[in-house]
């Protein structure tokens, strides 16, 4: 593995500076297997977990901060999380294996590269990897690849599966730069590839991130993430659905969804959402909406599958949300 | 900065060692580590521990597992460096006073290897999620814990038996300590 200097930040200050060629560890888990296959090439790591970044609080207007550097594991059997956002902490809990989910932090696991088998492999072509070379994904072994979201340049899979269960739940990022600190959306932190793949989220010259703070949990939403994957665990999604639903009786109040696995991003499907309200909570509303989400859907040679799939994964969970909205009701009825 | 990370340039050798203080196995420990170093390699090189394992050295296998301040990490995804002051448990730390720990003592009752490659990973994963109060006590929730731990010779049934033998007579070991007290 190449060299590199190794220091540790004291303070977010020190940490937040422009540095060149310079990369934060927490986890590591993306980093040092980026590095070992010469992929990433930093000069410099600084570790930043002595960050007083580990914290997880209710604020007053209801939202839930999470500290940077929480780990994947501890935010998933979180107290706020699983009452409160359940769908979050069963994506965390479908992500990775015990090891890795121990190490990788929150910022960290928002911050993980694809896996595309093009973009780790310094011999073959990647845009994302070294802009103007080419993409080798496009017309070779592309099975794994995204159907939505994806450009001439680029169809790598965001592999996150706890940013799925994040988008639809909607969030903010708090980032620490030289020039102070500010708040960008989640939808918005992630870039579409277009013509600059290289450039895969709206992280400035030496930001750091130090917070996510979930929106306000939908009250009385069921909610549910699933994931469809080649191995029953420890395997990277061919789809998922993080989805969330409210319900007035019978009808669609309000609903969230959210793809992993077929999509250069966390993918929410806002338009979809949208022809849910005021529906019945049945199967020909999951349908439309299921539709609705994949009609943008672009197949390569080999992944074409994942349109129906991604369909049928939206369809399931939506159903799954519902009937976990109805037993809650029941439970609340039979306590009342 | 992001992307002068994934620039052409070669980077400089990094300046020496660093001095890095931890407790193995329960003994203090102090010795001089390349900042690159990652922690399997330092343990199988640098301290002669052969126990734990390099099978993929990617983080998908889990051959390399240790447990740090006592959680279940891949030791080949985590710079040596990042252990200062940090309690690290390898295969070698498992057994006490030349007393197998029960999860050694159920795996070689149960059979819970084959070539045993990838056995002392698998005994740490195994060992961690015993002592894991938010891990499910039945085979489906072993099963899913440990899927970060893969064998190719397919031990898989006896090494969830193993599990759940340790788990009785750990439960055991504990309510003969609780009516000694």
């Amino acid at each position: 593995m190449r060299t590199f200097a190794f220091s540790r930040a004291d303070s977010i200050d020190a940490a937040a500076t422009p540095a060149d060629a310079t990369a934060f560890v927490a986890g590591g888990t993306t980093l040092l297997d980026l590095i070992k296959l010469d992929v990433l090439q930093p000069e410099s790591v600084v570790d930043i977990n002595a960050l007083p970044l580990k914290r997880v609080e209710r604020l007053d207007d209801g939202r839930l901060k999470i500290g940077a550097l929480v780990t994947n594991t501890d935010l998933a059997h979180h107290p706020e999380v699983k009452a409160h956002y359940p769908v979050l902490s069963e994506a965390l809990l479908a992500g990775a294996s015990t090891q890795l989910r121990n190490m990788a932090t929150t910022a960290g696991n928002v911050m993980q590269r694809t896996r595309c088998p093009y973009y780790r492999d310094p011999a073959a072509k990647c845009n994302r990897r070294e802009p103007g070379s080419g993409c080798d994904a496009m017309d070779g072994i592309n099975r794994m690849n995204a159907v939505l979201g994806g450009s001439d340049a680029c169809i790598a899979v965001h592999p996150s599966d706890m940013c799925v269960g994040i988008a639809a739940i909607g969030a903010t990022l708090t980032l620490q730069g030289p020039n102070g600190e500010r708040e960008v959306d989640f939808a918005d932190f992630h870039r579409l590839p277009g013509d600059t793949p290289h450039v895969e989220h709206d992280l400035q010259e030496g930001e750091l991130i130090t917070a996510l703070t979930l929106d306000a949990p939908l009250p009385g939403a069921g909610s549910h993430y699933l994931k469809l994957r080649d191995r029953a665990s420890y395997e990277f999604a061919l789809a998922s659905c993080a989805a969330e639903i409210t319900l007035d009786g019978e009808t669609i109040r309000d609903a969230r969804i959210a793809l992993g696995g077929v999509a250069t991003k966390p993918w929410r499907c806002t338009e979809a959402e949208a022809a849910l309200v005021g529906q019945p909570a049945e199967k020909a509303s999951f349908e439309r909406a299921a539709e609705i989400a994949l009609k943008d859907a672009v197949p390569r040679e080999h992944n074409a599958y994942k349109i129906p799939l991604a369909r049928q994964a939206i369809v399931r969970a939506l159903r799954n949300a519902a009937q976990d909205r109805t037993s809650q009701r029941e439970t609340q009825e039979t306590q009342a | 900065m992001d992307d002068s990370v994934h620039s052409r340039t070669r980077a400089q050798v990094a300046p020496g060692t660093q001095t890095l203080n931890f407790t193995l196995n329960g003994e203090p420990r102090t010795l001089e580590v390349a900042p690159n170093a990652v922690l399997l390699d330092v343990l199988r090189e640098q301290l002669g521990l052969g126990g734990t394992k390099k099978g993929c050295d990617h983080g998908q296998c889990g051959a390399c597992t240790v447990h740090v301040e006592g959680q279940a990490m891949n030791a080949c995804l985590r710079l040596a460096v990042m252990c200062e002051g940090q309690h690290v448990t390898t295969v070698e730390g498992l057994a006490r006073d030349g007393e197998l720990h029960p999860v050694q003592q159920h795996f070689l009752e149960c059979d819970a290897y084959q070539c045993g490659y990838c056995t002392p990973g698998q005994m740490m994963s195994a060992t961690a999620l015993l002592n894991d109060e938010r891990v499910g006590t039945d085979d489906a929730s072993v099963r899913e814990a440990m899927s970060g731990n893969i064998c190719r010779c397919g031990a898989y049934k006896n090494i969830v038996e193993a599990i759940q033998k340790s788990r009785e007579s750990l439960s055991y070991d504990a309510t003969r300590k609780e009516g000694a007290a």
